[in-house]
């Protein structure tokens, strides 16, 4: 096989390019491989070489517009299905869809009561912040163990570090309202999350692959999730204005009952859709990262331009840098998400062009907000929270530099996009990694303030 | 020989069901069948058969099923089921009739035309 590894890197390509069509299913591309394969070892046969006869039979497949128009005249469905609550189920589709309707409802349900219950016994508001999130995790996490069917093995490997961090969340002696408090609040979500992708990932969380996937479904999540919450919003106002004119007050039902299982269970039921739907988020995606990476770099270089004009780095505010952290953050999401969305074999173009621009830019800007945090902690010492922020913003800068470095080379056509994709799914543990040692040992090291 | 494009989707069904009576075969195999069976003077765009055997699929005139072949890739195969043999049968005379009839034509066309010239006179 390794003697025709182009022949196979071509079929691959013509595998990508027919995969898009969305009247034709990956079943049908695989039959239609299956042809192709056959007609090239026939053409080989016959003397043919490699290239040669792969020409002749992506030729005698006929004009791909042609044959997908064919297939979406009788396979109209393919069109409309993911518009569909319950696709009709493939052929080789494990569980019915009914079934998966409910274990979503019943997950969803679960996790407003679990949140409910917590807003309901944990009267302390910092408590309740902290417990929050490892209230409603379960639910998302046990959703992927269902879907994925993971091994008692790998779920187990998943329970204990969340067991961990449930224990360290209410057993450390946090002082009330201080900053390690606040610091483990914010960063436990982030150590969630990943542990999220891990059951996402199904256990394969080593696999490159996987782990992308789950880049572009946190991206999809957050689309479907805004949607979500924009026609609960919505509905929810609508209703409010009619009982309210009818004499009736809404609220105390809203903010007892309605929030409380909406927005968790809102979560279980966008992580569902994103599943059952990739495909119409699939198109979106791209044009997202498109129409907002320019504007993004606007908002970058206006940034830079305002700092420079202003000056003055060492009195810069301490709500100002968290506030650039937040930004650098989005930034960096944006940068993930727009490269879990490019096709890697397409050439380089006008929009990895933008993307180095705008890696670039949030390189200026993550120098000088290290700049200024530098400054501050020569003047006035250390902090949990300096330490917290000077942390983020070196590893946001290591991973921003390489993957300019990336860029650069791929846009120079001297390394494969692969290279650009496969760092960023390699450097994403280590945000974890930091969060985990902010949520578990900033607090005894800085005692519990 | 160029055989006409509506002919040939004409004879496509009929083709197909035909082949697949003899035996369950796959894709490929039932294109290199019908090139055999012509001669190679039918020459069909492959991609096309496959919109067509889904179609025979839905209305119930073949089933398909998955299998692996000698490289252990992903197959399908295609056999014909008895609602497909009904229609197969169906179809073998309504072509016996169009070809009986064409025969006629043509034996027709090799005398000499002379009712046609009377008509003209």
């Amino acid at each position: 096989m390794a003697l025709h590894a182009e022949l196979e890197a071509q079929i691959d390509k013509w595998r990508g390019y027919v995969q898009r069509r969305q009247a034709i299913s990956p079943a049908d591309v695989d039959e239609l491989e299956d042809h192709l394969r056959g007609q090239i070892a026939d053409r080989r046969a016959t003397g043919l070489d490699d290239e040669e006869a792969f020409l002749v039979a992506i030729k005698r497949l006929g004009n791909l517009d042609a044959v997908s128009r064919e297939f979406a005249r009788e396979h109209s469905d393919r069109l409309w299905k993911q518009l569909v609550l319950v696709p009709e189920g493939s052929g080789d589709a494990g569980t019915p869809p009914w079934r998966e309707l409910a274990v979503v409802l019943t997950l969803a349900v679960g996790a407003g009561v679990a949140a409910k219950a917590g807003l309901a016994w944990l009267d302390d508001g910092a408590v309740l912040a902290r417990n929050l999130c490892l209230l409603v995790f379960p639910f998302l996490a046990a959703y992927f163990a269902w879907k994925r069917r993971l091994t008692a093995r790998v779920a187990a490997t998943l329970l204990v570090p969340f067991a961990a961090l449930a224990v360290v969340l209410n057993v450390y002696p946090f002082a009330s309202g201080g900053s390690t408090e606040v610091l483990a609040t914010l960063h436990a979500p982030v150590v969630l999350w990943l542990l999220a992708g891990a059951a996402y990932a199904g256990g394969r969380w080593r696999s490159d692959s996987r782990r992308m996937d789950f880049v572009r479904f946190t991206g999809e999540l957050a689309i479907y999730y805004t949607l979500l919450a924009l026609g609960g919003a919505v509905l929810i106002g609508l209703t409010f204005a009619a009982l309210q004119i009818a004499g009736t007050d809404l609220r105390p039902i809203l903010e007892d009952w309605i929030l409380p299982f909406a927005i968790p269970g809102a979560l279980i039921i966008a992580a569902w859709l994103v599943e059952a739907k990739q495909d119409v988020v699939e198109n979106i995606a791209p044009v997202l990262t498109r129409v907002f990476t320019p504007l993004t770099i606007a908002m970058l270089l206006a940034l830079l331009a305002v700092f420079t004009a202003v000056g003055g780095l060492v009195d810069t505010d301490r709500d100002l840098l968290i506030l650039m952290d937040a930004i650098l953050v989005l930034v960096l999401c944006l940068l993930l998400y727009s490269i879990s969305a490019r096709d890697p074999l397409a050439p380089p173009g006008l929009s990895d062009a933008l993307q180095l621009v705008l890696v670039v830019a949030a390189l200026a800007v993550d120098a000088v907000m290290l700049t200024a945090m530098l400054t501050r902690i020569a003047e006035f010492g250390f902090s949990p929270n300096k330490i917290a922020a000077l942390g983020l913003n070196l590893l946001l800068l290591v991973h921003l530099v390489r993957a300019a470095w990336l860029t650069v080379g791929f846009l120079r056509g001297r390394r494969p996009f692969t290279a650009l994709e496969r760092w960023q799914t390699r450097y994403l543990p280590v945000y974890g990694a930091w969060a985990a040692i902010v949520v578990m040992v900033f607090p005894p090291v800085f005692g519990f303030a | 020989m160029r055989i006409d494009k509506d002919l040939v989707a004409a004879s496509a069904t009929p083709l197909v069901l035909g082949i697949l009576s003899e035996g369950d075969l796959y894709g490929y195999a039932i294109l290199k069948r019908v090139s055999e069976l012509s001669g190679g003077g039918m020459q069909w765009t492959d991609g096309m058969l496959y919109p067509l055997l889904h179609r025979l699929e839905r209305l119930g005139y073949v089933s398909s099923s998955w299998g692996t072949s000698e490289a252990g890739r992903r197959r399908k195969h295609y056999a014909i089921t008895p609602a497909g043999r009904d229609v197969l049968a169906d179809r073998q005379e309504q072509w016996t009739v169009v070809a009986d009839a064409l025969r006629q034509v043509w034996q027709a066309a090799q005398r000499p035309p002379v009712a046609a010239a009377e008509g003209w006179a």
